[in-house]
This record gives C-alpha cells, structure tokens and sequence, in this order.
C-alpha cells in the first residue's frame, strides 16, 4: 500500500490525534512512557491511560452501532451503568449499605445485573425501532430515570461491597501484570468484531444507517436492526457499569457513569464518524476514547490545576474535530492545487 | 401511520408522567385545639439524599417535638427548588410562626423571602446559603468550612511537632467540586496554612467529592512525585480512593511519617469515614455536623421571648482521630478539642 493510500483512509486522522495527544508529553513530562513493576503489576502512565479508558471505549462500542444504525444518540448509556452498578452491589450485600461477605454468588449478580442492562436496552430499542421515537428522545426517558431507580435501589446511599473477589473486575486478577477492565474491553473488541464480521450485522447497520427505507425494500428489517443496536449498547453500557463499581467496591448512582454519555459520542466523533449515521468504524471510536483518556491522562501528568483542565481540554477536542472536517480538508486541497497552479504559471510566465 | 404517532404520544406522556409523579409531599400535621399553645414552625429541606441529610431532618424533628412545645410542618422539597418555593407559599398562607428553610439551591429567593418577611414570619436559613440581600432573612446558621480546614491543618501542625518530625512536609490537595462552597473554604484555609508552615505543596486538583476521581487523581500524581507524605482530601469519599491508589502504588497508609508511611486528613465524619479513622487509615477526620435541631429550636425560642439573633452564626463542630497524641488544637487564639475515637462513640453517632 503506498503512502499516499494509508494517508487517504479515514483511520489516520484519528489515530494521527491521539499519536499527537500522547507526544505532547515527550516535552513535558518526558517519563511519560516508563512503564515498571510495582507489586507484580505493570504501573506508568501508558497503563493508566489503558486501564481508566476501559468503560469509555466498551461504551463508545455500543454508541457507534447506535448512532451508525439510527442516525441518533444513545444518552441513557451514564444512567444504565448506575443502574446495573446498583443492581449488583445491592444483590451481593444483601440489600446492606455496605457489606463485608458476599450474599450471592459473583457471577450470578453480575449476570442479573447485566440481565438488566439488556431490559433497559429492550425498552430503549423497542421505543425508537418500534414506536419510531427520535433516539434522544426516547433515551432521555432512561436518562432521567435510571440513575432515579439506581438511587433507589440503593435506597439514597453509597452501597459499599468490602469483599477482595468483587474488587478484581476493577484491579489487577489474581497477579495478571496488567488490570482486568483491559482484558474485558479487549474480550469486548473481538466478540464485537466476530460479531460484525460473520453475521453481515455490520453491513445491515450501514445499510439501514443510510437509507432506512432502501434497507427495507430490499429485504431488510430496519427495526430489528436498530432494536439489536440499542440492546447491545445498553448490555455494553452495563458491563462499563459492572467495571465501574468494582473499581470503587461500591455503587455511587449518583456519579457512577455521569457525564459518560457525552463523552462516549465525543469518542465516536473524534473516531471520524458522522453523527448523521452510516458508514461507521468501531476502531476509529475506540482511538476516539483512547485520545479523550490519554488527554486526560496528559492533562493529569502536566499536574495542570483542575480550574484550567476544562479549557484546555476543549481546545484539544475542538483542534481535533475541525482537523477531521471533510470541509476544511476539501478547502485545504482547494488551496494547495491553487498555490501550485500559481507556482507553475509563474514558473512558465518567467 | 397516525395511530403509531399517537401511540408514541401516549408512551411518551405516560413516561413523563412516571417520571414527574413524585412531586413535593408536605405532611400537614392536623392544626388541632392545642394551636395556641404550640409555636408552629414550617421546615423546608432539600431531600433526602444522603445519611447526613437524613440526620438533620431527624435533628430537627426530634427538638421541634410536640413535648418541646412545637407544631412542625415539614417539608421535602426532593431537591427541586420550585418544591421548595411552593412550601415556603404554604407555610405563609397557613400562617405559621416561623419559617426554616435548608435552601437547595443559592440564588432566586427574593421573592419568596420578600413574600415571608412582608406577611412578618420570621425566616431562619440552615446549612446552605441564599444570595439574597440579608434584610430579607432573621438569621443564617450553617457550616464554617474554612474553619474545618484550619483545624484540619492545626492537627497536622500539631501532630508533626508532637511527633518532632523535622523532614519535608510534602503534601497534596484533593479539592472537592469546583465552585462548592465546602472547597472553597477548606481549599482557603489549605492554601494559607501550607504557606505558613512552609508545606511543599506538590499538587492540588479535585477529586469532584467521588471516590472514583479521588483514586484516579492520585494515581497520576504518585506516578508524577514519589515523595508525598501528606494528603489533604476534601471529603472522605475522596479519602478511600486515595488510600487505593496509594496502596496500588506500593506505598503504606498510616501515621509514622518517620516509616515512609502517608497521612491522610479528611473531612465530613461519615460513618464509613469515620471507620477508615478507627483504623488508623484516616489520621483525623474533621466533622461537618448535620445536628442543626437544638441549635434551631433555641434560635425560635430567642425570637419567641423577644430577643434578637446575630445573623450570621456557624454550628459546633468536632474533630476525631483515633491517635491519642494530639488532644486538642489552637485556630486563631481559640482552642477547639479534638474526640479520641473509640467504636463506643462510632457506634452512638447517628449517621
């Protein structure tokens, strides 16, 4: 493949953000990129950046089938990890507000609370395939009240699970070099990706992505696509929600996943995706949520005051979407033909 | 076609109507023969949102009892501000004696405040603050934060010299969520007592009052400075993420700093919190207490016997650690005590 070829696919500019986001620290903080032991496990910022990016890149998964499918958001995403957070802690401790054994077995309240993920996405799915209710319409029903049913479930409090088992979701298993949410989200890519690649799902969501009704005449069923979409970004949802709390052993509904929704379609976006749906690339949108963690990661590093971290943050996300705008790449061609055509009649004109 | 754009319509509207069904609840209590005799108060409180919420509200009712000679009209807002407004309009028309309100949120009560002091019921504002001109309100009690830090500050002082620790102090702030007043204060009175103790502050960002930021900005800065012996979390929620990170960085919570051991202050005295002081994780944790009851009813009882209140008045508040060396602390020339935690005391504390 030529230069000239890899620099036209759409993945690079992406992927160009985030080499740029991570070399900003070679001048600032040049140990950046150390990575040592400490306690068995792999410690320095790059882990970091894998590890915190977890939830954020399962999610974005989710949202870019929503968004490739419907052409619309999935905002519930925040409320629906609280949701499942609390339905497992709260299964483990018993209903306590904090608990020092566990009242269930692990895996059987992780899959309830994964089971109720899905029953979240199956009312997200059936409002905006079935009722054809715009996306974010539809999901801010979930928005608002999901994290409202997490609350109560927790009857208002933090629901604290002090058991070592519950914690390995979150940290490192059993002695594994690396944390557990990296091998979740790497399990994660490559179900999605199997997934995509052997059952045409992808090329269905693309298909209904950009021309709905054309989806349908030619023998596709638009709704059963997008109800699938919206079903495995909430299942998605709930396993970044799982993760999520294990990190703190506790459900905190109130902050679990808040604000997560934003940056999960600011992770499909910086991917070089179109929030108007279609063609969509699942590995551009992890890049995207990798870049947003790395920037914060960064951000950490250069010990910048938390007062000036929103700013900055815009600015960086802000040079990188306009970087990807097709309009400006076209107006940059536009240019550089005209300086050379320019060039060259002067040239000859000499 | 038609019939599905209702259909949505209506689930839609059932949905919100799910949504917004859990509107304001007052519970009136009857207004019976005994009015005369009974001072009728109206309460208006945020919610019901966390256990320190629930203490206050149980604070207030236990001394605004009928035993003690009040009528209390209380009032959950649920954190909605025109809940809040809307009870404050009830309590007028009903004519009560007193008004208390834990405002939610700071701004937009002019009006309501102008509509209380124009039917001449006295207002008293708890916890939080309004930003309303204060010839609208009698009086304001609520939380020094700032002075929860200078303690907070004080027993590090002191702790250091009662262990003669001569070495660098080299310390971190976990500031709460921007723009909170609780950070304000606490981050005010770290700032100023870092400088005159000559502290070596290697960073200070916030940990937005969660344990999940807590741990995740600490992580960063263990990786950035592996000298921090000291570290200043706004809250205890905060506290718990930062031992972690602590702990995953290979480094030991404690109180030796002589050991290689990190310090860890907090604030706000949960249960939780105050747990993790019991053990030694917490060195001292300085109280946000939310035990207003006694202090308002004495307030009603002032105003009943025609006195008149200072404005502006901060509740008492404690300090506990569960090591013996520090028994007390000096804040501008004023010596404030410091509880020697046991689990009797952890267990008689109501939230």
């Amino acid at each position: 493949m030529s230069f000239r070829r890899i620099l036209n696919k759409e993945i690079i500019l992406p992927f160009f953000c985030l080499l740029a986001v991570l070399l900003m620290n070679l001048i600032k903080t040049p140990d950046f990129f150390d990575i040592s032991k400490t306690n068995g496990a792999y410690y320095g910022f790059i882990i970091d950046i894998i590890n915190r990016g977890s939830e954020l890149a399962i999610i974005s998964v989710g949202m870019t089938l929503v968004v490739s499918v419907s052409g619309g958001v999935d905002i519930s995403v925040g409320s629906v990890a609280a949701l499942t957070a609390a339905v497992i802690t709260n299964i483990l401790s018993g209903g306590e507000v904090s608990a020092n054994l566990l009242h269930a077995p692990l895996l059987l309240a992780i899959a309830a609370g994964l089971i109720c993920a899905c029953v979240c996405g199956i009312w997200n799915g059936f409002l905006v395939a079935r009722l054809k209710i715009q996306p974010m319409v539809a999901t801010l029903i979930l928005y608002t009240a999901g994290r409202g049913i997490a609350q109560l479930i927790c009857g208002g409090q933090i629901t604290y699970v002090r058991v070592n088992s519950y914690r390995i979701l979150g940290t490192n298993f059993a002695g594994n070099p690396l944390p557990t949410p990296v091998y979740i989200t790497i399990a994660v890519m490559v179900i999605t990706g199997i997934f995509l690649k052997y059952t045409s799902f992808g090329l269905y969501a693309k298909t209904v992505g950009i021309n709905s009704e054309a989806a349908r005449l030619a023998g596709l069923n638009p709704a059963n696509i997008k109800f699938i979409a919206y079903l495995i970004c909430a299942l998605f949802a709930g396993l970044a929600g799982a993760i999520y709390s294990s990190r703190i052993y506790s459900c905190d509904a109130n902050n679990i996943g808040l604000n997560v929704e934003v940056d999960a379609i600011l992770a499909v976006l910086l991917g070089g995706n179109q929030l108007r749906g279609g063609k969509f690339s699942i590995v551009g949108s992890l890049i995207g949520a990798y870049t947003i963690q790395a920037l914060t990661t960064s951000l950490y590093a250069f010990g910048m005051s938390s007062a000036h971290m929103p700013v900055c943050k815009a600015v960086v996300i802000l040079a990188s979407i306009t970087l990807q705008s097709p309009e400006l790449r076209r107006l940059f061609k536009k240019y550089r033909k005209r300086t050379v055509r320019t060039f060259f009649k002067e040239a000859t004109e000499l | 076609m038609k019939t599905k754009a209702l259909a949505a319509v209506l689930w839609e509207l059932l949905a919100i109507g799910i949504l917004t069904a859990c509107g304001s609840s007052t519970e009136y209590a009857e207004v019976g023969a005994e009015e005369d005799s009974l001072i009728t108060v109206g309460f208006s409180q945020v919610g019901a949102e966390s256990d320190w919420r629930n203490s206050c509200t149980n604070s207030v009712m236990e001394a605004f009892s009928d035993d003690n000679g009040f009528n209390l009209i209380f009032s959950d807002a649920q954190q909605k501000q025109e809940n809040q407004i809307k009870a404050v309009r009830d309590f007028i028309s009903q004519d009560v004696d007193y008004i208390i309100i834990d405002p939610i949120t700071e701004s937009g009560w002019d009006q309501s405040l102008k509509e209380a002091s124009d039917a001449g019921i006295p207002v008293i504002i708890v916890d939080r603050r309004v930003d309303s001109d204060d010839s609208l309100y009698t009086a304001a009690i609520g939380s020094d934060f700032e002075l929860e830090g200078k303690k907070a500050c004080a027993y590090l002082k002191a702790y250091l010299e009662k262990t003669s620790y001569k070495g660098e102090v080299n310390i971190v702030d976990i500031q709460g969520t921007i723009g909170a007043s609780a950070t304000i204060g606490r981050s005010k009175a770290f700032d100023d007592a870092a400088k005159e103790n000559g502290w070596n502050v290697l960073a200070q960002e916030t940990g937005e009052f969660t344990q999940a930021k807590g741990q995740e900005v600490m992580e960063s800065i263990l990786k950035r400075h592996d000298n921090v012996n000291v570290v200043y979390c706004e809250n205890d929620n905060e506290a718990f993420g930062v031992r972690d990170a602590i702990e995953a960085a290979g480094k030991k919570v404690g109180t030796n700093l002589k050991r290689g051991e990190i310090l860890l202050l907090s604030f706000d005295t949960t249960r939780a919190g105050l747990t993790e002081t019991l053990n030694g994780t917490i060195l001292v944790n300085t109280e946000c207490n939310p035990l207003y009851g006694e202090r308002l009813a004495s307030m009603v009882r002032t105003l009943e016997e025609g006195g008149t209140l200072e404005k502006h008045t901060y509740i008492e508040e404690n300090q506990y650690s569960a090591n013996e060396l520090v028994k007390s602390v000096v804040v501008d020339g004023t010596t404030y005590p410091v509880t020697l935690l046991t689990q009797e005391i952890l267990d008689e504390r109501p939230y």
